[in-house]
């Protein structure tokens, strides 16, 4: 990364205007972290765009950008793909997962001048973040359904990105040959890269989003699917998985030792790595820079506490509570639920989700909607002990592994009792 | 009951599931099995024929789906059938919408199941979130409550009766919310409706199975869950 010395340097390129908004960014970035108000993404980056609004527009020309979005894995492939990029140069990314304009923008100020940035973007504004900053690729990772009391339904967010797509021919995509939803998207886009890193959740896409049909499919995750009247069809991925290796496009197995757990990130170590090596990196120098990555934004984190080894786990809706599953240890596990704004209001996902792999482990639930989770686990056959709080979950849990599994809002709150756990 | 157990009906959960619509199905069956009562479940996709069951559920859906779902239903006739012999059904939100004469979805009006008398267009804004209010005195039941999420209004006729006087939320109009007839009942509380109100789970079941009571059971959790929504959207 560059300093602070430099980007005073770069800022004579810039038009006036934004030179004088991207340091009152920085500023005020730098004053709500020292007075512990986060970490000062969203502030800084508002405060920049009040003064010229084409600030993100700005500071993005004259780097190489790639975007990644979709429902879940966007942070965690944002900076796996920051870390692989890292071989070719300087990279600025939203590590702190402020994943719309004004975390873009402080981003962007606060990195100075880089040849690359690797950009997480929420699903809404990717057409937006796309017009302001004319990346050379971007990542679709996957659509399903998350936070339904205000976010589009999934068919409509698939068709808003396949309008986008259509207006801007020139980007590259990287795309997930597994999910219907993002092969509808991509439309007739005409420079993609199919990957397949498997889909464990697939109850959004029973049905064809171009006519309607039937989706035809086979049992595995990355099986093949169909339309039923042939309107879409699975296209051949070029990048796959198979246990911990990345196969690229040329058939090179990629051997990976990622600290992160699970099947889904050597899917997103697949998707960073074919986004790198389109920006020109080669996989086999890239790849073992996705081993450094140990935790990201607290997600995955180990911290000892009163003799407990926790790990953090976040999981937000239904497809990624499977992936959380899939990674937790047979160990004592807290669920942590709350709905406020971030999480979303409607706990209605709870019985989407089937907790039976945790029966058999102690299961311990908290947060502001724990009598959601209990009336779910009831019915499930889970059998749980409800405690008040954070702490009392650490001392209820006997020593040793203890797993924390929680959706954002409440996985901030527990992440915030453990010091800001990064 | 048409055997010797409870049989209930999930229509098309791979077009009408938005959001833990699941719920209702492992509710009913959770607490049918609570009593002693033996359930089966059924999960009948869009290219398989409704059986006979007891108690039929359908959950909400977007509007290719559940344009898609009312094409279907009207050509199956299953469900009429299942009206014909007051079987049970138990619809929520885009499946709530389908019961009636007419629904509109990408646009346009499309023709519903016509099983009860309430028909259904677009409101000007979209209801979403907490919903609740007095259930009709005749159905013997406390306070609903529940979560909305929908863009369509719905006009009740003379041949049904409102579910439930809005306290808060949107529901049908701002006024009314849900509808009955004998024993098909619909509502705007989406996806797992049936988990902040046992008590009309087992109205449902009382209906399926035509018990007059059913015996006692542990509800500390659903009890709780209600104390704390009602409370929160002060309707407690």
């Amino acid at each position: 990364m560059t300093g602070n010395l430099s980007s005073v340097e770069d800022e004579k390129k810039l038009p006036l205007r934004a030179s004088l908004a991207a340091s009152v960014s920085r500023t005020a970035a730098a004053l709500s972290r020292a007075a512990g108000r986060g970490d000062g993404s969203v502030i800084g980056g508002k405060l920049g765009m009040m003064i010229d609004p084409d600030l993100l527009a700005h500071l993005a020309a004259g780097r190489k950008i790639a975007l990644v979005s979709g429902t879940n894995g966007k942070t965690t492939t944002t900076r796996f793909t920051t870390a692989a990029l890292s071989v070719l140069g300087d990279v600025a990314t939203n590590s702190f997962g402020a994943n719309m304009p004004t975390g873009h923008t402080s981003a962007l100020a606060r990195a100075g001048s880089t040849p690359f940035a690797v950009l997480e973007v929420d699903e809404h504004w990717l057409p937006k973040v796309i017009a302001a900053t004319d990346p050379k690729v971007v990542a679709l990772l996957n659509l399903s359904r998350d936070q339904l009391d205000r976010a589009k339904e999934v068919a409509m967010m698939a068709q808003l990105w396949r309008d986008t797509f259509a207006k801007h021919p020139g980007i590259h995509l990287v795309a997930n040959a597994d999910d219907p939803m993002i092969v509808y998207a991509v439309g007739a886009a005409p420079s993609v890269t199919w990957f397949s890193a498997g889909q464990r959740w697939r109850e959004d896409a029973h049905v064809c989003p171009a006519c309607g049909g039937h989706m035809e499919r086979g049992e595995a995750d990355d099986a093949h699917w169909q339309c039923s009247n042939g309107d879409l069809v699975r296209p051949t991925p070029q990048w796959t998985v198979d246990g911990n290796a990345v196969i690229d496009a040329s058939g090179t197995r990629h051997e990976l030792k990622l600290q992160l757990p699970g099947k889904v990130n050597v899917g997103n170590a697949a998707t960073a790595l074919a986004v790198t090596h389109y920006l020109g990196a080669d996989t086999a120098e890239a790849a073992p820079k996705l081993a450094e990555v140990a935790s990201v934004a607290g997600r995955y984190a180990q911290v000892e506490r009163d003799g407990r080894k926790i790990r953090l786990l976040l999981a937000k809706n239904p497809a990624s509570w499977l992936e959380a599953f899939d990674m937790a240890e047979d160990a004592p596990t807290l669920l942590a639920i709350n709905a406020r704004d971030p999480d979303g209001y409607d706990t209605s996902w709870l019985f989407d989700v089937d907790f039976s792999p945790l029966r058999g482990r102690q299961v311990l639930i908290t947060g502001e909607r724990a009598y959601d989770l209990a009336v779910r686990l009831e019915v499930n056959e889970v059998p749980f002990t409800h405690v008040a709080s954070f702490a009392r979950a650490v001392q209820t849990a006997p020593p040793g592994r203890l797993e924390v599994i929680a959706n954002y809002s409440a996985f901030q709150d527990i992440r915030a009792e453990l010091d800001r756990v990064v | 009951m048409s055997s010797s157990a409870l049989q209930i009906v999930w229509v098309y959960p791979d077009l009408l599931s938005t959001y833990g619509d699941r719920g209702n199905m492992l509710i009913l069956a959770h607490r049918a099995r609570a009593r002693g009562i033996p359930v089966q479940t059924h999960e009948i996709h869009v290219n398989e024929a409704l059986p006979e069951g007891d108690i039929y559920l359908m959950g909400g859906g977007e509007d290719g789906p559940q344009a898609l779902a009312a094409e279907r239903l009207l050509a199956d006739r299953g469900l009429h059938r299942a009206v014909d012999r007051r079987a049970v059904v138990f619809a929520v939100c885009a499946g709530y919408q389908l019961l009636g004469s007419s629904f509109f979805a990408k646009g346009a009006k499309f023709g519903g199941l016509d099983l009860i008398d309430i028909s259904s267009d677009r409101g000007e804004t979209r209801a979403v979130g907490e919903l609740g209010g007095e259930v009709d005195p005749a159905l013997g039941l406390p306070t609903l409550s529940g979560f909305e999420n929908h863009g369509g209004r719905t006009h009740l006729g003379p041949g049904v009766k409102p579910l439930a006087t809005v306290k808060t939320g949107i529901g049908n109009d701002g006024r009314t919310e849900g509808a009955w007839a004998g024993t098909v009942l619909g509502t705007y509380c989406h996806g797992p409706a049936l988990s902040r109100n046992p008590a009309l789970a087992d109205l449902l079941l009382r209906w399926a199975t035509g018990e007059e009571t059913l015996s006692d059971m542990d509800d500390t959790w659903p009890s709780r869950l209600r104390k704390e929504r009602l409370t929160a959207t002060g309707l407690a």
